[in-house]
């Protein structure tokens, strides 16, 4: 087992990761920016190094500050938490060449995944099912035509360079292709310098439903059950939770051995998440892999009572995984409590908290690094705490996330607790009638 | 016990008020003394008398050259600051020069020591103009970026 783990990265992640090694007996390591220098977890960690200054390209995005960090504290292993080189492979790489193992996959498996286009192929390959689509990029209007035909209609064009929705339409019919493709293909050159496009079947209001997976180094990979994301705005997600209000036994059994044969596909070793569409007659979809840990796998731990942190540890430093799939034996809700102002178009609001009362009780789990007097840098994300509710039911669950925002007092700045409170409340939230067009029409009071 | 160790223990001694540490382990005993400057203590102890009866004002006239020590750690004074993660060294090599010593004069662009990462030996030059009052780190012990390495005087 590692004696000694560097954790490049910060936040909530970091302290996460820092909590799991204090358990094992694990000498920790906590990386900062000179914006960090008061974050929590530089004063949880055993030793803390500070690499650079506060821009993350000079600090947390810094490969050669982050190893000089893991040489001169002797750390035998560095974990990359989420975000930030978490799936870089040339830092996996770079690890590997000094020594120091890598708390995740392999640089080949991260490749394997990081590229859309080998991914889906390789996933074909497997027989894992993927959104229908057309090879290649799409040469002129006739081809689109003759394309769309082949998928069937409804289709969405999209930019081979692109993301955050840029170079996308979504076409309906044969009349409107044309102008779909003129300009798809305009704003893809104007957004990406790059006017490629490519054509897949729109798949019609998909739900956003994962697939947590864990694989060790000897072949073994199990599932550990699904996460239903699709309360997202503008691709980033808000609110997760399992199990999934539109899963059922048969549909999990399906998307659970399909997600073991994408992971197998890769051989992949470390926990990760197959991410899958699903739409409304219940076809699944894969979209893409994530070969790391990821933001929301607090409510898997909860519903399943597993540390996912020290699973991940354990697959590192060479043990067996138990291999058994886990399903959840509860409802678990995760609110992601961001610094931003929801009445303002969710803009970021870094500042000083004055006040900080964090909710507690029965049902409550709160991960966050942010504490009373801390100032929340501007140079990093907006996410300054996960507030997960754990109960028998999910209307129980939503209650108790109910009950804990209402007692969440964050003052100094902008919070997103008041949407996520009219959320719980939102009719269609609790029916469990959302997909990932959910938030385009919700109004915040 | 290796050299490793040591220096981790010299930067927690460095880093604290401990004035000495002695630590045991498998045959092996390791003492590290910080090299504070203890005359900052016997200050404190003269001066006092030396106010308390006017007739002893000649004697902390005495007291001056032992007042020099504690230098005022303030406004006049420039910070060379670490730029890079690494282990500091003070000379290029065992047996070479030393860069830099406390009253040595240095300008931009002189080396004043050599940090080292990853089997790099980077030097590192200063900014300032002005002479070294304070070492601020030990030889061969690991430093963090902008931590403090030089005192200078740019007067």
């Amino acid at each position: 087992m590692f004696k000694k783990i560097l954790i490049a990265n910060r936040g909530e992640i970091a302290l996460r990761v820092i909590r799991t090694c204090r358990e094992m007996g694990i000498k920790t390591v906590a990386v900062y920016s000179t914006a960090d220098k008061d974050s929590l977890h530089v004063k949880f960690a055993d030793e803390a190094v500070c690499i650079g200054k506060p821009a993350s390209v000079d600090s947390y995005l810094n490969m050669a500050h982050i190893m000089a960090a893991a040489e001169i504290t002797n750390a035998d292993a560095i974990h990359p938490g989420y975000g930030f080189l978490a799936e870089n492979s040339k830092f996996a790489k770079i690890c590997g060449d000094h020594g120091i193992k890598f708390i995740g996959p392999t640089p080949e498996m991260i490749n394997a995944m990081g590229d859309k286009i080998t991914a889906k192929n390789t996933m074909i390959a497997a027989g894992v099912p993927v959104v229908p689509g057309v090879d290649g990029l799409l040469e002129s209007v006739d081809h689109a035509k003759r394309s769309a035909k082949e998928i069937g209609y409804p289709v969405i064009l999209k930019a081979t360079a692109g993301g955050g929705g840029k170079g996308m339409r979504v076409v309906w019919s044969e009349e409107e292709i044309e102008k779909a493709f003129d300009t798809a293909k305009t704003e893809a050159a104007a957004s990406f310098k790059n006017d490629g496009i490519y054509m897949e079947k729109f798949v019609e209001e998909p739900r956003h439903i994962e697939i947590q997976i864990a694989g060790d180094q000897y072949g073994n990979i199990c599932h550990l059950s699904e996460r239903d994301c699709s309360i997202q705005r503008r691709h980033q997600k808000l609110v997760e939770e399992t199990p999934s209000p539109f899963m059922t036994d048969e549909l999990r059994e399906r998307m659970g051995a399909a997600a073991i044969k994408a992971a197998q596909a890769i051989n992949y070793e470390s926990v990760g998440t197959i991410e899958f569409l699903v739409d409304k007659h219940r076809n699944f979809y894969f979209m893409e892999m994530n070969t790391r840990i990821q933001v929301e796998h607090c409510v898997t731990e909860e519903v399943i009572n597993f540390d996912l942190i020290k699973e991940q540890i354990k697959i590192a430093a060479g043990e067996k995984i138990v291999g058994k799939a886990y399903y959840p034996q509860m409802h678990a809700i995760e609110c992601r409590i961001n610094a931003e102002d929801p009445h303002n178009d969710f803009r970021p609001s870094p500042g000083k908290i004055t006040v900080l009362h964090q909710p507690g009780g029965h049902g409550v789990r709160v991960d966050s690094h942010v504490y009373a007097g801390y100032v929340i840098p501007p140079y990093y994300d907006s996410m300054i705490g996960k507030l997960i509710a754990i109960a028998q039911t999910r209307e129980e669950a939503i209650n108790t996330m109910s009950r804990a925002l209402s007692e969440y007092v964050i003052e100094g700045i902008k919070t997103t607790i008041p949407f996520h409170l009219q959320l719980m409340q939102d009719e269609n939230f609790r029916k469990g009638n959302f997909t990932t067009k959910f938030m385009e029409t919700f109004e915040l009071k | 016990m290796d050299i490793k160790q040591i220096q981790e223990l010299v930067k927690l001694i460095n880093k604290t008020n401990i004035g000495e540490i002695t630590i045991e382990e498998e045959g092996v005993k390791i003492t590290v003394k910080q090299k504070k400057d203890p005359v900052q203590h016997i200050i404190a102890g003269s001066a006092a008398p030396a106010y308390a009866t006017p007739a002893a004002a000649p004697v902390a006239a005495g007291a001056p050259p032992a007042a020099k020590a504690p230098e005022p750690k303030a406004d006049n004074l420039v910070t060379i600051k670490s730029p890079m993660i690494g282990t500091f060294y003070r000379q290029a090599g065992p047996g070479k020069p030393i860069f830099v010593s406390v009253g040595d004069e240095v300008a931009p662009g002189k080396v004043v020591c050599i940090i080292e990462a990853m089997k790099l030996f980077n030097e590192i030059e200063s900014e300032v103009k002005g002479k070294i009052v304070k070492v601020l780190v030990e030889d061969a012990s690991p430093v963090e970026y902008d931590q403090p390495l030089f005192l200078v005087d740019p007067s």
